[in-house]
């Protein structure tokens, strides 16, 4: 099985971590083949920001995403560069309070931000709910290597935040599933 | 470290320097590169080591070479741009045969062209950048795992023949994140230390002199001008300058099996796709779409250039080279082959998809029936 996750919103945002925090846990606690890959230059910074990762069971030779059928989409300007042309059978994770446009695509609205806000006191955990949302929406790797894989890239005193995080986008997700 | 880490290349390079034992580093920084340097930054002083960050990247090169005299594994990482300002004191470490490790994190060039993107624009530098005749040794990745095994071996190459190695990365390879092993401990071969009273330049039988570490008491005079075997300037000596550049050249001529690191896959195959660095992933996704047709000679080891292993494939009918570049090392490759090339540049950043391959296959085939030597399918 082959899974190819593309990333995307603006710089800030935590999308790049969230998909380290994706290729950590699928590397390191499961037997998987991972590559994650991500866009570099100088509107990384505040301007647009993508990532992909690839997780597979067998060795993975080319290393960008080809035909990704999950995204995890933050911003507008990232749904019309990476999201507008999903395929119809892809799954779509969008943060409703940055992203005007729908695909036609099965799309999950995830408010992630709103949701960390008012949960958690602060939208740095957005990133976190949508992982914890995307697990529950494709079955892609163990929740509980995702759970470690946070821990252990979070810094030190925000590790139940971040694991109430989790389990804030599954629950969100998970209503609408 | 030990164990199974989700790296990127260039951690996983900064790894395999501290394994290897490299307590100095000095640098400049610049995209692709940095996250070389910031791991060195950050890792240096926990093993004893020294980082500087320098004025600019012939300072890096300078107090590199330094480093090595005073007998510590050294090395820089840089990517075009620095690599074109460090040539001169690389002509400098070939010509005092100092042992050190430059990595080359490539993106497009000229000039300051593409920081962000991915390219293998500066092989042909690698190899002829500096003036003079040298013969020099460069690997090529293409994994994170070889970034840090080629960084390893780059400092044992460095030491083993004491010259200046090449680790030609580029931005792909730096910067995607894999799975990566890291083992217990890696094999170190020390340099060959001078023997008290001999005379610092008198070759062994590999024609190899034991390096004479500063502060030893070797009372030695190094220099970038044509020496004699106490070390001595002697510019004036036809014989002398001859004897000096031929041995030089031939210490790493002469071993280029030794140094020889390549993959041979399916060695019957008429077709064969020559490769090294990130494209090589796009041969082995199309070898794998296609149920394993296609030969590919994979070059870790670009120079010198392992000629030998051309001859790996004797049922070749035609060569297909992709590079990130307007086809460097298949000029190379012609140098040793009567056999039809087919050259497939790709500029911009990004690699080769398997589609594009595809479709060189077909021109491979058009160049197997005509027979021409040389067919360049542009993308």
């Amino acid at each position: 099985m082959r899974h190819e996750i593309r990333f995307s919103g603006l710089g800030g945002q935590g999308i790049i971590t969230a998909a380290v925090i994706l290729g950590r846990a699928a590397a390191l606690y499961t037997d998987s083949f991972v590559v994650q890959t991500q866009s570099y230059g100088p509107e990384a910074r505040g301007g647009a920001s993508a990532s992909a990762v690839i997780i597979s069971d067998e060795p993975i030779y080319y290393p960008k995403v080809m035909n990704p059928k999950l995204y995890v989409i933050m911003s507008e300007a990232a749904f019309q560069k990476y999201g507008r042309d999903a395929p119809s059978d892809a799954v779509m994770l969008i943060d409703p309070g940055y992203v005007r446009s729908r695909p036609s695509c099965r799309c999950i609205e995830v408010p992630a931000t709103s949701a960390a806000k008012e949960q958690l006191g602060k939208p740095v955990f957005a990133n976190v709910i949508m992982l914890g949302g995307l697990l529950e929406a494709a079955d892609i790797i163990s929740y509980e290597a995702l759970e470690h894989a946070v821990l252990d890239s979070v810094p030190k005193g925000t590790e139940e935040k971040n694991k109430t995080a989790l389990s804030i986008g599954r629950e969100i997700v998970r209503r609408q599933l | 470290m030990t164990g199974r880490e989700f790296y990127n290349g260039n951690t996983a390079c900064a790894e395999g320097a501290l394994a290897a034992g490299c307590r100095f580093f000095a640098g400049y920084p610049i995209t692709p590169s940095t996250e070389i340097a910031e791991r060195m930054a950050l890792r240096l002083p926990k093993v004893g080591g020294t980082f500087i960050q320098m004025e600019d990247e012939l300072g890096s090169m300078a107090a590199v070479i330094g480093a090595s005299w005073a007998g510590a594994r050294s090395m820089t990482a840089t990517s075009g741009p620095g690599f074109s300002l460090m040539q001169e004191n690389i002509g400098y470490a070939v010509m005092t045969e100092t042992p050190c490790v430059v990595v080359n994190v490539q993106r497009g060039g000229p000039s300051t062209g593409q920081p962000t993107m991915a390219a293998q624009g500066d092989m042909l530098q690698s190899r002829y950048g500096s003036h003079g005749d040298y013969s020099i040794i460069a690997l090529s990745p293409s994994s994170v795992q070889e970034m840090y095994e080629l960084t390893v071996r780059a400092f044992n190459l460095a030491d083993r023949f004491r010259t200046p190695v090449f680790l030609m990365a580029d931005e792909t390879i730096g910067h995607m994140r894999e799975k990566i092993s890291i083992p217990e401990s890696v094999e170190i071969i020390p340099r060959c230390e001078l023997e008290n009273g001999s005379e610092p330049c008198v070759p062994d039988e590999n024609g190899i002199p034991g390096f004479a570490t500063f502060g030893c008491g070797h009372n030695v005079h190094i220099t970038g001008l044509t020496h004699n075997e106490k070390g001595y300037p002697a510019t004036d000596s036809a014989e002398l300058h001859e004897a000096l550049v031929r041995r030089q050249v031939d210490k790493i001529e002469k071993h280029r099996k030794e140094i020889e690191d390549v993959d041979i896959v399916n060695p019957d195959a008429k077709i064969v796709f020559i490769s090294y660095g990130a494209p090589t992933r796009t041969v082995r996704q199309l070898n794998y779409e296609e149920e394993n047709i296609f030969g590919h000679l994979n070059i870790r080891s670009v120079w010198p250039f392992p000629s030998d292993a051309l001859s790996a494939f004797p049922e070749a009918e035609v060569f297909i080279i992709p590079e990130m570049n307007l086809g460097q090392i298949a000029k190379e490759v012609r140098q040793y082959t009567n056999i039809p090339i087919v050259t497939v540049a790709k500029l911009g950043g990004a690699l080769h998809t398997a589609d594009e391959l595809r479709h060189a296959v077909s021109a491979a085939k058009d160049a197997v029936k005509s027979g021409k030597p040389v067919t360049e399918v542009r993308l």
